[in-house]
């Protein structure tokens, strides 16, 4: 069954080298090759490690600067790891800040969000993968055009529609807007046009119903796309802010996100404790990413969007 | 690879995927068409019109929420911009008024020339750093997996954490990159409070987060180019900047065309970590255009205005869409 998965979403092989593709200089077999390609794959290694290293360094920098007291800042000469090492502050940011309750809230909003979207994303994908019906070019452009259209630009009318449905402040005004997701019906599709159509075809012969079909034949097909949109869905409404922003109105239902915004409002920065409460809203995506790394690649690789 | 498409899919296709193999298309759509022919099972009336309806309910969940919280307020806004609105409530039509006020007001134009900036500034050096890096990752190296995830790390970290680290890291008094630079003996710099460099820090922290996504594009580019090419210029005696330059740089081609155009959307659509970091200023020295439509429409109130200057936004980027897709179809019909 799992053959089915080469066809799209496992075609790109990114987290893993081509067969071949070793790129350095012939195995040093080559006159010249031994030496200066030895010499020039430690230096190309070095500046790889260096590199990563930069790119790490914010991250980083978060976890030095909750762990020092006052927020290791360079006033006094410049250092790059705290003193002495002291985990009192989460302690306190718990207590100032209703952060078990923001991070409940993206939990519920981001799983919920999850469930939403990826079922109808794979209904809607199935539907535009494997029949043919009238309107259905123009219903998919229509679906990914709306990707086009930045949140910030219908934001207006979307919280006039969210204030009449009566859901200003409360946890569907954040997952309905976002759980139909035009790039998620995309990838669906990309990767269920691939399923071969005999197996419908010979289900439909023996008498199966549309939906048993759906349920029966497609989805265990799925698994590799169900992972990359619960993953990629799950990052990308774990950090989601301006529409948070906008319709959470109260400290006690912000998101994350959100509430990590109303701390930089402050008049001074206690900066150990932004850093602490930053540190906490990475952690969950961060442990999704290691954990996931390869189906969320996969699922940036070929959706081309985040 | 695969049958001339026709022009009715353009919208289904004409996008690249990464990995090269597309499935074929076409066929999968046709196959439920003339279903229930098989009629052998006496059911075929029903599952004829089984299959006729089903499509509709399976995609009716998505099309009841598009329509409410998609098509809904995209044309609400497209009447708004043909609107004189204040506050929340009605409006009074004004043709358009909004569109010409945008035209000759010069924070408008100032907008746009951030934009133009900001884009400018993120897209070349977040497509150069990945393909640099894609290219260097593209071998056996040790520790090279670790390496990797380090680069695609910023990837998932939200825009206002990026926003609060990078505002703490550049912070004038206390910030470590200019504890850094006396270090070593440069001038200090005022990376968010003056109006030149802010931009500097805005796209830097955004070209973070994005090197990830590019270098992602470029790997998996580079591993579909054919080993047995390289190979054999280098029997002829190519070294490896001739090699880059006249096999492997020509064949990302289609690529890189596809990651500016994506970029430049990414960048018009890039709002968090502007809004959070410097809201725009100081002055306006990094107001864009997405920043000036929230202003607009939350700071000033002034709905009908901002939903014009947002019209004008989405049909650039709906414009650089189409541009996309060009470069997909073409690119499809040369290989």
């Amino acid at each position: 069954m799992t053959a089915v998965g080469a066809g799209k979403t496992s075609g790109v092989r990114v987290l893993d080298p081509a067969p071949g593709a070793s790129g350095s200089s012939g195995a040093g077999r080559r006159r010249r090759g031994s030496t200066r390609g030895a010499v020039g794959r430690w230096v190309v290694w070095a500046l790889l490690a260096l590199g990563a290293l930069v790119m790490f360094f914010p991250v980083y920098w978060v976890f030095v600067t909750a762990i020092s007291p006052g927020g290791l800042s360079q006033g006094s000469g410049f250092s790059l790891w705290p003193k002495h090492f002291d985990l009192s502050v989460f302690a306190r940011v718990f207590e100032d800040q209703p952060i078990g309750t923001w991070m409940l809230n993206s939990t519920i909003i981001s799983v919920a969000s999850v469930l939403i979207s990826v079922s109808i994303s794979l209904l809607a994908g199935y539907a535009f993968a494997k029949y043919r019906f009238r309107g259905r070019n123009a219903l998919f452009a229509l679906m990914l055009l709306t990707i086009m259209v930045p949140i910030q630009v219908i934001v207006v009318p979307e919280f006039v529609i969210i204030s009449k449905l009566g859901l200003v402040n409360s946890y569907w005004s954040v997952i309905l807007p976002s759980a139909a997701q035009g790039i998620c019906i995309f990838i669906a599709r990309q990767f269920l046009v691939a399923l071969p159509d005999e197996l419908i075809e010979a289900a439909r012969v023996d008498g199966a119903s549309e939906l048993r079909i759906f349920l029966r034949v497609v989805l265990p097909m799925s698994g590799p796309l169900i992972a990359v949109l619960t993953i990629l869905t799950f990052v990308w409404r774990w950090n989601d802010f301006i529409w948070p922003l906008v319709t959470l109105q109260t400290s006690n239902r912000f998101t994350m996100s959100v509430g990590l915004n109303s701390l930089n409002g402050a008049y001074s920065h206690p900066w150990d404790q932004i850093m602490a409460v930053t540190l906490l809203s990475m952690i969950p995506v961060i442990i999704v990413f290691l954990i996931f790394q390869r189906q969320f690649v996969q699922g940036i690789a070929e959706s081309g969007l985040k | 690879m695969t049958s001339v498409p026709t022009r009715s899919e353009a919208p289904a296709d004409g996008r690249i995927s990464v990995g090269g193999r597309r499935p074929s298309r076409g066929r999968g759509a046709g196959a439920v068409g003339g279903t229930g022919g098989a009629g052998r099972s006496g059911r075929s009336g029903r599952s004829r019109r089984e299959s006729r309806v089903a499509p509709w309910a399976f995609v009716t969940p998505s099309l009841v929420l598009f329509s409410v919280f998609a098509f809904a307020p995209i044309l609400a806004s497209v009447v708004l911009s043909f609107e004189n609105v204040q506050v929340f409530g009605g409006g009074t039509f004004v043709g358009l008024q909004n569109y010409q006020t945008m035209l000759t007001t010069p924070l408008f134009w100032e907008a746009v020339k951030n934009t133009l900036i900001f884009t400018v500034g993120t897209v070349p050096t977040s497509a150069a750093l990945g393909l640099l890096l894609a290219i260097m990752l593209n071998r056996k190296l040790p520790g090279r997996g670790i390496i990797r995830s380090l680069y695609f790390l910023p990837m998932v970290v939200s825009g206002v954490a990026v926003s609060l680290v990078f505002i703490w890291m550049f912070d004038s008094n206390d910030g470590v990159v200019d504890a850094f630079l006396q270090a070593i003996g440069l001038p200090r710099i005022g990376w968010l409070t003056s109006p030149d460099w802010a931009m500097v820090t805005v796209i830097l922290a955004v070209v973070w987060g994005r090197i990830g996504f590019c270098m992602v594009t470029y790997l998996a580019a580079l591993q579909g180019i054919n080993p047995s090419l390289l190979e054999a210029a280098q029997i002829d005696g190519a070294g490896s900047w001739r090699r880059f330059t006249g096999i492997t740089w020509p064949l990302l081609n289609p690529t890189t065309y596809m990651l500016i155009v994506l970029n430049v959307v990414f960048s018009l659509q890039a709002f968090d970590v502007i809004y959070v970091m410097t809201g725009g200023g100081p002055g306006f020295s990094t107001t864009v255009l997405i920043q000036y439509i929230f202003r607009s429409a939350f700071t000033n109130g002034q709905m009908g205005y901002a939903s014009a200057i947002g019209v004008f936004l989405v049909v650039v980027l709906l414009l650089l869409t189409l541009l996309r897709n060009r470069i997909a179809k073409r690119t499809e019909e040369e290989s």
